[in-house]
């Protein structure tokens, strides 16, 4: 038991810290605020820091419901850092925005949303993996509905409680079935289940608890919560949205795929492979016509979970660590480019989220732009930006494993989506500056940016040797 | 060869360059790109210079594995040095020609070319599949800008479809090389030219190099963006997108399509001789009726191209060596024909035709220049042109006399709408007091259309110097993919044997 509770040690900081903070915040009330945002950004630091050892190479612990490796501690990083960004950018935002000011509690929901995020992608076990869900979802629909007078961010909550709620009970269902005709949740049995040989009751679980994660990876045809949570919520809530909890649901879906039903591979990969490309061609098509920043990135994402898909849909080693790669990658991308949609804010101050209001970016913010260009260049995948060494591997990946068709129709389709990235460009280069844009003046924010577009640049390439290590070492812990 | 690693060297100066652009004023940033440029060409030469004619057929290698999948490996043959003396030859002069035109954002702009430069070395210089295929495609970046920024009217749309058109095309050729690296388990480019393919896997592969290659190219019936964008890019960019980017494609059937995949290169030879056929009298008539100059010389480009790509497919040294030739040529007349084209856009601002005439009259230095240019398009003996549409010529001849019958057409017509231009834009009586006002060339323009002038005269008399570090290549190239050389209809047939009588045998 003693070695258990070392293994969960990241857990155990963040719980403890998230519990012991909201006693401070009981206490000391609004102006603590602050203090309480910094403290939460070290206790995430203390987190990773705390997956150096058996946290991340312990292997099981409470008897199989947790698994303790180097696949859940690199998904662990990822979320921490998400999140800890998540909570950086967030004071100066809502000091700036009229409305809700910011409370204690945003903070606090965030390190309960990653302790859940933690329980789901250390998962060894059905019921771990639905309560660590249900963590990570209940302390998010309370995010996406912070500005409380703000009608968009209680709509978004809502929609995202509803759907939330709905995806919740399609998840279960399918656990109930699983559970019901394989005797167990533990992932190892439920493996030896479907190994064992065919069975209906085994295929609908399958089909199930499938959609209840495309639901949360928002997979088409279950994306469609996306945009309207994503344009509602406020940003740094949309920031981490975006990529904390894609992280988590994307490394649980693997999670779930390769060890609970590896040898149902050839059932699950037909509902990948759809899923795959449905989302890159509708994330694409979609796309075009928004006129508003955070739905397009949100449709963005929509894309590239289609892209993340196709490594998974390969089914091997390979295809895993391209997934956790794409992740990265992916992570650094929407970090960047939503961190330039929280400097997009007019004279006065007040956000703005069109497209047209980044017009002359170039102008007037050059090294913006220029992030903003890398980002966009980025996740079209166009070379020498980093994502395109993301979408080299997952379709490197999935032509090793034979899916050539695959692989052909979502790389075409790409170019579709080029479209639209490139029209960000066009707008913040080719046209004339509309109106003034208030300049940036928070060091940290800046250097976020930077951090991330250096990135994604070509510079980024120097990173590709050890990731590429990490990413493999991370993969094979599930094989 | 030697330690230095050169071929690294002449890629940091432009990417340096272009950093240090950014952050200075505007004339310092012409100033920085021009000296950028100059000390490629510089170090080019030295290239060319160290270049071991008759040596290994990889000089100047570098290997370093930085990137986990894939090296930074770069290394030349001779078709690899004589490009990239072509491009480091023509991008000064595109700094240039870029000088006083260019007005805004001009630190963005030098920035910009000096990528482009970066890109372009690299591509003709990288021995890593996926490195390549870095190379050519981020060279859509900088050119999606340029055109973007700095074009004409309808530059937006020229923009994007340049670059989503040139980006469909590729990537299926990036699925394809995907589908090589995992079957040669090698992404070395050297290793993969002498990997022996299936023959079924073969024909797809090539068709999916072609849709790069042909877009690139361009080859008709996929050229559409060529003149769009040609039209809307300023004078420096249509210099380095006619000059060096449609190389690209030549460069890649070259590379890639011919030695790597013999077989279907045989079997489709077919489609690239017809195409190549159509695009001559096509595109060369349409050449004909057009009223926009940079148009006509968009249009003649492609048909240009075509005498390259029935050369490519001849699989013989004439072919080949006229394809490279054509291609050099064409990279030097076609950028001096925009340059001309730039000269008198920037004293009128138009384009249009009908509204010049008689500018031998007033400028004589600038009429003595485009004549030449124009002769070299044409294909006259002494230029350029000649050599290489007569090798290319000669080359397809062996395999097929209807397609070089067709083919030869071009050079007729390319005289005519060539001629046409320069009687209409050059004779005749100077009636515009607009026109009549344009004063000759300055010091700056004559400095850079003389350089491309000599180079064109060059080439037209002693080619030599140009074919020799090509020719262990041509002939590499040759045996690799003889076993597949299509059997051409125009074999000499043995004619009826005369047997000489002695003079006074028949009096008898």
């Amino acid at each position: 038991m003693n070695a258990s509770l070392l293994m969960i040690l990241p857990e155990e900081v963040l719980t403890l810290g998230a519990l012991v903070l909201m006693l401070v915040a009981a206490w000391g009330g609004q102006a603590s605020t602050k203090a309480i945002s910094w403290t939460s950004v070290a206790i995430l630091i203390g987190a990773g820091i705390a997956l150096i050892g058996p946290a991340s190479s312990g292997g099981e612990a409470f008897y199989g419901l947790y698994r303790a490796d180097a696949f859940g501690a690199f998904a662990k990083v990822l979320i921490y850092i998400a999140a800890a960004v998540a909570i950086i950018v967030a004071p100066r935002f809502f000091e700036q925005t009229s409305g809700d000011d910011l409370r204690p509690e945003y903070p606090v929901l965030i390190l309960l949303s990653a302790v859940g995020m933690g329980m789901m992608v250390s998962a060894g076990d059905l019921l771990t993996l639905y309560v660590g869900l249900e963590l990570q979802s209940l302390a998010a629909y309370v995010l996406a509905s912070f500005m409380r007078r703000d009608t968009r961010s209680a709509e978004a909550g809502l929609k995202y409680f509803v759907l939330g709620a709905l995806a919740s009970g399609i998840l279960l269902y399918g656990i109930s079935l699983v559970y019901g005709f394989s005797g167990t949740t533990l992932f190892t049995s439920i493996a030896t289940a479907y190994g064992a040989g065919h069975s209906m009751g085994l295929t609908f679980g399958l089909v199930f608890v499938f959609a209840g994660l495309a639901f949360k990876i928002s997979a088409v045809p279950f994306h469609m919560w996306t945009p309207d949570v994503y344009e509602g919520a406020p940003t740094p809530v949309t920031i981490f949205f975006a990529s904390a909890p894609k992280v988590a649901a994307m490394a649980l879906a693997v999670r779930v795929a390769i060890e609970a039903m590896g040898p149902a591979t050839d059932q699950w990969r037909q509902i990948v492979i759809f899923a795959s490309l449905a989302s890159i061609i509708f994330g694409a098509v979609a796309a075009i016509g928004q006129t508003n920043i955070k739905r397009l990135l949100a449709y963005s994402s929509i894309n590239n979970v289609g892209f993340l898909l196709v490594g998974l849909a390969a089914g091997t080693a390979q295809g895993v660590a391209s997934v956790l790669f794409y992740l990265t990658v992916y992570v650094a991308m929407t970090l960047g480019s939503f961190l330039v949609v929280l400097q997009m804010r007019d004279v006065s101050g007040e956000p703005v989220e069109t497209i047209a209001s980044l017009s002359g970016l170039s102008q007037r913010r050059p090294g913006l732009a220029l992030a903003m260009m890398i980002f966009m260049l980025s996740l079209a995948g166009i070379p020498p930006m980093l994502g395109f060494n993301a979408k080299l591997a997952v379709f490197q990946a999935a032509v090793d494993a034979g899916f050539i068709s695959l692989a052909v129709v979502g790389f075409v389709a790409s170019v579709i989506g080029t479209y639209y990235y490139l029209r960000v460009v066009k707008v913040m280069y080719f046209d004339e500056p509309a109106g003034a844009f208030q300049r940036g003046n928070s060091i940290v924010e800046g250097g976020l940016i930077t951090v991330a577009a250096v990135f994604v640049s070509p510079v980024g390439w120097l990173l590709l040797t050890p990731l590429g290590v990490w990413t493999a070492t991370a993969a094979r812990a599930l094989f | 060869m030697t330690g230095f690693p050169i071929l690294t060297v002449m890629l940091a100066v432009p990417a340096i360059a272009a950093v240090a652009c950014i952050f200075v004023s505007a004339n310092a940033a012409r100033w920085i790109a021009l000296l950028a440029t100059l000390v490629d060409l510089v170090l080019g030469i030295w290239l060319w210079a160290q270049f071991d004619i008759g040596g290994p057929q990889w000089q100047f290698v570098e290997h370093v594995p930085l990137f986990g999948k894939f090296g930074w490996a770069l290394g030349i043959d001779g078709f690899a040095l004589m490009l990239i003396m072509l491009s480091v030859f023509l991008m000064p002069i595109c700094i240039g020609a870029s000088w006083i035109a260019i007005e805004k954002r001009v630190q963005e702009y030098m920035a910009a070319f000096l990528v482009t430069e970066v890109l372009m070395i690299g591509t003709f210089a990288a021995q890593d599949l996926f490195l390549f295929y870095i190379f050519f495609e981020a060279g859509l970046i900088p050119m999606y800008l340029i055109i973007g920024i700095w074009g004409g009217v309808n530059r937006i749309y020229a923009s994007y479809k340049f670059f989503l058109y040139t980006l469909l095309g590729s990537v299926l050729m990036f699925i394809a090389m995907l589908w090589m690296a995992q079957f040669a388990g090698t992404t070395d480019i050297p290793t993969l030219l002498n990997t022996d393919f299936p023959v079924h896997a073969q024909i797809w592969l090539w068709l999916a190099f072609f849709a790069s290659f042909a877009v690139k190219m361009p080859m008709w019936p996929f050229h559409t963006w060529l003149p769009d964008a040609h039209v809307q890019a300023p004078t420096a960019g249509s210099v380095i997108l006619a000059g060096v980017l449609l190389k690209l494609g030549g460069y890649g059937f070259l590379r890639f399509s011919l030695p790597m995949f013999p077989e279907a290169s045989a079997q489709l030879g077919w489609l690239v001789f017809g195409l190549s056929a159509v695009a001559v009298i096509y595109t060369s008539l349409v050449a004909l009726v057009q009223s926009d100059m940079k148009k006509l010389i968009a249009y003649s480009s492609v048909a240009h191209m075509a005498i390259v790509t029935i050369g490519l497919f001849a699989f013989n040294r004439q072919g080949i060596e006229g394809a490279m030739i054509v291609m050099l040529s064409h990279g030097l007349v076609s950028a001096a024909l925009f340059l001309c084209v730039g000269v008198i856009y920037d004293r009128l601002h138009t384009r249009e035709i009908s509204r010049y005439g008689g500018l031998a009259i007033n400028m004589p230095k600038y009429a003595i220049l485009f004549m030449l240019f124009t002769m070299a398009s044409v294909g006259l003996p002494g230029t350029s042109g000649f050599v290489g549409e007569f090798l290319s010529l000669a080359g397809t001849y062996q395999v097929s006399t209807t397609i070089t019958l067709l083919c030869t057409t071009g050079i007729i017509l390319g005289a005519a709408y060539m001629l046409y231009l320069y009687r209409r834009v050059v004779f005749g009586d100077l009636t515009e007091d607009d026109v009549r006002a344009m004063p000759d060339l300055s010091f700056r323009e004559v400095a850079l259309l003389a350089p491309i002038a000599a180079v064109v005269l060059w080439m037209g008399v002693y080619p030599e110097s140009f074919l020799a570090p090509m020719r262990a290549d041509v002939g590499t190239l040759e045996a690799r993919i003889a076993r597949a050389a299509p059997a051409g209809d125009s074999l000499p047939t043995p004619g009826k044997h005369v047997t000489p009588v002695a003079h006074g045998e028949a009096h008898q």
